[in-house]
């Protein structure tokens, strides 16, 4: 289906032309409205080794995020899920063989120094089905927009991942009672001397959490590696932020982490989201490091600018998740927001994952039609109308509506 | 300095991703070598383009000083107001 959208801008720069006319009718194809200018001069669809081409939003770091369309089935396929780094100083090639996991600090009894086999063969191992959300995914739809990556829809997917508990390899090296944080750094690092290296702590309690894993599989296959070959830390239910990438280091310290990435970034300002999980010894009294995430959906199909038929049938579809309370209802309107009615779900794959849900949609006659989603979850949390503002632009889950045109 | 940082952030990507990035082309405009040079050294320049046209001048020295002070950018004053200077004249709101 050609985008409408994409033949309308096609033919108004043709006119204007004081756009780059192949830039920004190429962008148009993949990216929705909403996002700063510079996004539709500047993205492109391109893909790194082992990845289908997804929206190229930066090279170095690189920050690549899944098309909308490539999101038809509840899983994420691991060549397109989306790719999120800090800081430019990556890891070309990691030898599994020779690749060390240490785990230490005060706050464990006996140091630890683990290899991959050892995490696959001395520990049981559990898979999760779990969303990965970046912080920031849908700040470019932020009003005002604010400075950083960004983002549209893309930089979500969910997965099986297969680990060890993190709970048990904590425990074999023994959690003394003063333990109040661990915290994680990855194979990744700074240009700079200067530049912090992107380091996260989690609370101890969720630490032990029985769904926290530190995965070396993603869908039944090795991590890629660009989304943490060979281990990662996985948090289900809470912001990709802490879903640690090639990891090498655990400690489990006796006082809250005071690392740059912690007291300094990917902080919500306090009260102003609904938040059941608080990061305690991490909170100040203006801001607290974000946690879960908020309840929020997508429709995956029609795509905005598609031409459905008046009278025939289409399915609206798209997936729905929270910080994993549970999905309990997704609502469709058609008509931009003043009228809702009940989609269907699919069967719930884990609380953690993504809940796809479908309506069938009849348009009556031929004309224009706003298509919007809301989801809402056993904890009686529903998607917000209005932007919750904030400066980082971070947990965005407004209801944005999509055109299709009915002919 | 700014040569040696250039150096070091190239030396940390493939070839591929060198040739792609070269495509990215900022506005030609007093203070492009400057801006190249030092952002360049630690990330791509497509994150200055992306993030157009919203930021005033303000909010460029915002993000400027962020790279100075969070993130240990060597900028001295100078070159830094350089690169606020040719940020907001071709990448903010307030053209």
């Amino acid at each position: 289906m050609i985008s409408r959208r994409a033949m309308i801008a096609g033919g108004a720069l043709a006119l204007a032309g004081w756009r780059s006319r192949s830039a920004h009718a190429e962008s148009d194809a993949f990216l929705p409205q909403g996002l700063p200018d510079g996004v539709y001069d500047t993205a492109i669809l391109e893909a790194l080794p082992g990845k289908r081409p997804l929206i190229k939003l930066s090279y170095r770091p690189p920050n690549y995020e899944t098309p909308l369309s490539y999101f038809t089935s509840p899983f994420t396929a691991n060549d397109s899920f989306f790719v999120r780094y800090h800081l430019a100083g990556i890891p070309e090639e990691i030898d599994a063989a020779q690749w060390k996991l240490t785990v230490g600090g005060e706050g464990l009894a006996q140091p630890l120094e683990l290899t991959l086999s050892d995490l696959r063969t001395n520990f049981d191992a559990i898979e999760v089905a779990a969303v990965c959300q970046c912080s920031g995914n849908r700040r470019g739809f932020s009003e005002p927009h604010v400075p950083g990556v960004q983002w549209s829809f893309g930089a979500v997917g969910n997965a099986r991942w297969k680990g060890t508990r993190l709970r048990d390899v904590l425990e074999r090296a023994g959690v003394r009672r003063e333990a109040v944080e661990i915290v994680l750094n990855g194979a990744d690092g700074p240009v700079l001397d200067g530049t912090p290296d992107f380091v996260k702590s989690i609370p101890l309690g969720k630490a032990l959490d029985e769904n926290t894993l530190l995965a070396y599989e993603m869908n039944g296959a090795p991590l890629p590696h660009y989304n943490g070959f060979p281990l990662r830390l996985i948090l289900p239910g809470w912001t990709a932020t802490y879903w640690m990438k090639h990891l090498i280091s655990i400690e489990a310290t006796t006082k809250p982490f005071t690392g740059f990435w912690m007291k300094n970034a990917y902080r919500i300002p306090n009260g102003k989201f609904p938040i059941v999980e608080h990061f305690l010894s991490q909170m100040t009294a203006v801001n607290e490091p974000i946690t879960e995430m908020v309840i929020n959906s997508m429709i995956t199909a029609p795509a905005h600018g598609d031409t459905l038929r008046a009278g025939g049938t289409a399915e609206i579809r798209g997936v729905a998740w929270d910080g994993g309370y549970g999905i309990r209802r997704v609502e469709i309107s058609t008509d931009g927001g003043d009228n809702w009615s009940e989609a269907e779900l699919d069967d719930d794959v884990g609380r953690f994952a993504f809940r796809v849900f479908r309506y069938a949609f009849t348009p009556p006659r031929p004309g224009r039609y706003q298509l919007m989603a809301r989801a809402s979850n056993a904890i009686g949390q529903m998607q917000t109308a209005k932007l919750i503002f904030n400066p980082a632009g971070y947990h965005n889950n407004v209801t944005r509506p999509l055109t299709v045109d009915a002919v | 300095m700014m040569r040696w940082m250039l150096i070091c952030g190239l030396l940390m990507i493939s070839d591929r991703a060198v040739r792609a990035e070269e495509a990215i082309a900022l506005k030609d405009a007093p203070g492009r070598d400057v801006v190249a040079g030092y952002c360049g050294a630690c990330h791509s320049l497509d994150y200055p383009r992306t993030n157009a046209r919203f930021l005033d001048r303000k909010g460029w020295e915002n993000e400027v000083d962020k790279m100075i002070k969070a993130y240990g950018a060597p900028i001295g004053e100078n070159d830094a107001k350089a690169i606020v200077d040719y940020l907001a004249a071709n990448y903010g709101a307030d053209r």
